[in-house]
């Protein structure tokens, strides 16, 4: 089956280009394609943007175990229609993805689908209790990219150390969720001026950055490649772009909400905004979009975190952390684009050809002849309400539920199959 | 001067004009507790339930006789903060209480704002008797209803908040009120106590008692909770007492008339000692008084307010 | 809204200097009695009342006032909030004669509510009603003892009571209701 893309603007991280794409099967065969070129499906694209299906290194898809919050269906599905066609699950399931078979469930589910690639994140130690290492080198065979305890920080820095090291022998790297949960306490918003008026707990940006700290020096102690996720303060960029400065294997992610919202928006309580790590100011916010524009930061991811409705309406202090995320990743994204803070091959190296090198995914992340044909069709001047009938998540934790964005994928395909389409009234 | 809200959730949302009409409010509820015969008829047949999700006595009871002497049904009702225990949530208790067709709800929390959040899911009234380190408006009512009793007025004055700010309701009440109403607030404290954010307050944060205390009209000393706040903020009551006590030495360097309050219960010998509790300074009990009509001035205000048909302007 | 002026400033004084001779000459007793103005109005009479009572040689006329806000038994359909007036009574009512005085007397729940009033503040002796202009359409069994001018209105017409303390000219006024 053939499928020509016309008239498109094809981003790539390095220049954009007009021209028509010729999918054959699963492979890009063309971008300088004939726009008369004989196929099975012909979309004309005028005007639109062809980026690499993002790829989001960091979602929690809640399944096996928490399908009430999500399963691997529905993520992916909220996932096509984000554009996004291969995403990183968190290893925080039910049971915790520690071994191979676990690993290589959730794959073969997302497989089944066939939406999106799955690519799992196995835990660092056993059941995350930062203990026992995983086996790695078994799950790494099975499919997993990378490891990581996200969510529970792993508090002894040997067993980081070791996990680290070992990892990078099977050609792995480490993901650190940076937290010194002694420092956070009950803390359950970014400590700064709306916690001091809310009387809502504080989580210092030094309770992250501090962690942030160490794991750099474990990863110039190993010489292992060390990923920071979702950096939320303005003192962890300026430590990263040191370790970066210094030469050390550390890279690290943001999430859109980290970079479009600060901490005034908990001054009315919403459990929509709580999330780990806490929004935090809008000094941090200004160095995160400068850290975006720059290259020190080194993908976007979302971070997605599905929770059933009857726990986010709670008592602020009771409510669990996160939100989702994958359909806002690409409008939040694209924002910085109008802006004019980024432009259209830095928002494809963020979020798609970054990433795909982060995890060894050379087949992607790029829109070019032999690459798997992985493409969103982005309207980036789209303008709608992301509502119900648009959510296709589980779950809806999310601030930006009933609000305008602009900017969406149009059209989704995956290794060459279209596997959303935006309904266009 | 009016009030419109629905519910009374703090001070820091109210303008100054509605602070002033609760206290003008306030102020004539003092002479019904006066009386020999200490109630009106006003909200006969409403029924006010004291939504207590966090243990209290005296604000309570104090409601409760508020509300008594209004001539409304008060019942109080205590239950565990989380939600956990019983397997309900916050909100299913609320709309059951709200299914017996109840009036008002005076509620308390220990989670900072769980109360704002009742009020946005009931059709019922609510008054904040405290939410986690929030607020706790009815004391800031009292605190400035005892304060201007005895001063005559609020604008210009100094008053000294000393203690644990950062997990003190009644300091953020206090604070929120009495800056929109020209008071001169100073902050004193364990430096772990104070907020490391402490300018959103717009007053001055001290560096010694001393300086806190000097020339101060009014010392408000509030009620340290070391088992509650963990033991690492200080390291021992009697240390506190020592640096952030308020004993008659340093009242001296206060104003010769300064007023000295307490949100109570005091910690005798911790943050106020016994001889200036019980001076001429102390507007401990007057507070306690004044706490009543407060509540009664909240509970009518709210008790009475509809936009539902108009005044017969005539009815005499 | 067109006003008609029902009472001048003269007749009002003398209409007021006659209720206060008939009160003296109806309680002949020798306990006296004591004046309780209702806010606002009332209270403005009574203390012209006690005024006249002074020229008169009684000058030891106690006199108090009433606000009846919380006893209206209509609070809770009162489109704004309505303003708490204090009550000022500084005396012991109990076992003396109380003159309660109203400017208008009309449906009788102001003064139904005024006597639940007073009655928590002590047990009177005996409580008269003194009403500066009674306008009809009682929905209560309550009649003035002493009355300055029964006038007649239909239910949409306003008595405007103005007084000077208040309002800054003395006059009285009907008006129809918008």
């Amino acid at each position: 089956m053939k499928t020509l893309l016309k008239n498109c603007k094809i981003v790539n991280h390095d220049k954009v280009t007009e021209g028509n794409i010729l999918i054959d099967g699963e492979i890009i065969a063309s971008v300088t394609a004939s726009a008369d070129e004989k196929a099975d499906k012909v979309i004309d694209c005028k005007g639109k943007y062809a980026v690499p299906g993002l790829i989001d290194l960091h979602v929690h898809f809640r399944d096996p175990g928490l399908e009430y919050k999500e399963d691997i269906t529905s993520g992916a599905k909220a996932a096509v229609a984000g554009g996004v066609t291969a995403v990183c699950p968190m290893a925080n399931t039910k049971p915790v993805n520690d071994n191979r078979i676990i690993t290589e469930y959730m794959i073969k589910k997302a497989q089944a689908d066939g939406l999106i690639d799955l690519f799992p994140i196995g835990a660092m130690t056993k059941g995350m209790e930062g203990e026992e290492l995983t086996e790695m080198g078994d799950m790494s065979e099975g499919g997993a990219v990378g490891f990581s305890d996200d969510g529970k920080p792993v508090c002894s820095a040997e067993v980081f150390r070791r996990a680290a090291e070992y990892a990078s022998q099977f050609g792995s790297f480490v993901i650190s969720h940076a937290e010194d949960k002694s420092l956070a306490g009950a803390g359950v918003i970014h400590e700064g001026e709306v916690s001091a008026i809310t009387g809502l707990k504080g989580i210092p940006s030094e309770c992250e950055e501090v962690m942030v700290a160490r794991d750099i020096l474990m990863s110039k102690l190993t010489g292992a490649h060390v990923h920071i996720c979702h950096i939320s303060s303005k003192g962890t960029l300026d430590l990263i772009k040191w370790a970066k400065s210094m030469g050390y294997n550390v890279t690290c992610e943001v999430t859109p909400h980290h970079f479009t919202l600060t901490e005034q928006e908990l001054l009315t309580y919403d459990t929509n905004c709580k999330m780990n790590p806490p929004l935090r100011a809008q000094e941090d916010v200004d160095a995160l979009i400068e850290g975006l524009r720059n290259g020190d930061i080194d993908c976007i991811v979302t971070d997605h975190a599905p929770h059933h409705p009857d726990e986010k309406a709670q008592e602020f202090d009771l409510a669990p952390f996160g939100i989702t995320g994958l359909q806002t990743m690409l409008p939040l994204s694209l924002a910085l684009v109008e802006k004019g803070v980024i432009d259209m091959p830095t928002f494809v190296r963020l979020t798609s050809y970054n990433p795909a090198r982060l995890i060894k995914k050379t087949d992607r992340g790029e829109i070019a002849v032999g690459k798997l044909a992985d493409i969103a069709i982005v309207d980036a001047e789209l303008e709608y309400v992301f509502d119900l009938s648009l959510n296709k998540s589980k779950s809806v934790n999310t601030p930006y539920m009933g609000k305008k964005l602009k900017g969406a994928a149009l059209y989704t395909i995956k290794s060459g199959k279209v596997v959303f389409e935006f309904p266009l009234n | 001067m009016t009030y419109k809200r629905k519910d009374l959730l703090g001070m820091k949302d109210l303008t100054k004009e509605e602070i002033l009409y609760l206290l003008e409010t306030a102020q004539k509820f003092t002479e019904i507790n006066e009386r020999d015969v200490k109630k009106v008829p006003t909200l006969k047949g409403k029924t006010v339930i004291n939504l207590f999700f966090e243990p209290s006595t005296r604000t309570r009871t104090s409601f409760e006789i508020a509300g008594k002497r209004l001539s409304a049904d008060t019942i109080n009702f205590t239950a565990s903060s989380s939600s956990t225990t019983k397997g309900e949530t916050l909100i299913d208790t609320v709309k059951n209480m709200e299914a017996m067709k109840s009036d008002i709800f005076v509620v308390r929390h220990s989670y900072s704002g769980a109360v704002k959040y009742i009020a946005e899911h009931t059709d019922a009234k609510i008054i904040n008797a405290g939410d986690g380190l929030n607020e706790h408006p009815t004391q800031a009512l009292l605190d400035m209803l005892t304060i201007r009793q005895s001063k005559g007025r609020l604008e210009g004055l100094e008053v000294a908040i000393i203690g644990d700010i950062t997990h003190s309701r009644v300091a953020r009440s206090d604070v929120w009120a009495m800056t929109k109403l020209g008071v001169n607030v100073r902050l004193f404290g364990p430096t772990t106590m104070i907020p490391k954010h402490s300018h959103v307050f717009g007053c001055r944060v001290c560096k010694s008692m001393n300086e806190a205390v000097e020339g101060a009209d009014v010392i408000i000393m509030l009620r340290i909770q070391r088992e509650r706040q963990g033991k690492l903020l200080i390291p021992s009551t009697k240390e506190y007492a020592k640096y952030f006590g308020l004993t008659k030495d340093k009242l001296a360097l206060a104003k010769p008339d300064a007023l000295v309050m307490h949100p109570g219960p005091i910690n005798r010998g911790v943050e106020l000692m016994s001889n200036v509790a019980d001076s001429d300074n102390s507007g401990v009990l007057k507070q306690v008084t004044n706490g009543v009509a407060v509540r009664m001035a909240a509970l009518y205000i709210l008790g009475i307010g509809n936009n539902k048909g108009g005044i017969d302007e005539n009815a005499s | 809204m067109s006003a008609k002026e029902i009472m001048s400033k003269e007749e009002m004084a003398r209409t007021l200097n006659r209720m206060v001779f008939q009160i003296l000459e109806a309680i002949k007793t020798e306990d006296g009695f004591c004046l309780v103005g209702i806010r606002r109005g009332g209270a403005v009479l009574a203390k012209r009342m006690a005024d006249i009572l002074a020229k008169e040689g009684k000058k030891d006329i106690k006199i108090g006032y009433l606000d009846i806000t919380l006893y209206r038994d209509d609070l809770t359909s009162i489109h704004d909030y309505p303003v708490l007036q204090s009550t000022e009574i500084d005396f012991d009512i109990t076992g003396r004669n109380i003159v309660l005085v109203d400017d208008v007397i009309y449906t009788g729940r102001t003064i139904r509510a005024a006597l639940d009033a007073l009655i928590d503040y002590g047990r009177p002796k005996k409580i008269l009603l003194a009403a500066f202009i009674d306008r009809g359409h009682r929905e209560l069994p309550i009649q003035p003892d002493f009355t300055g001018k029964t006038v007649p209105t239909s239910r949409n017409e306003i008595v405007d009571v103005q007084l000077e303390e208040q309002a800054g000219c003395d006059c009285i006024l009907i008006n129809k209701k918008a």
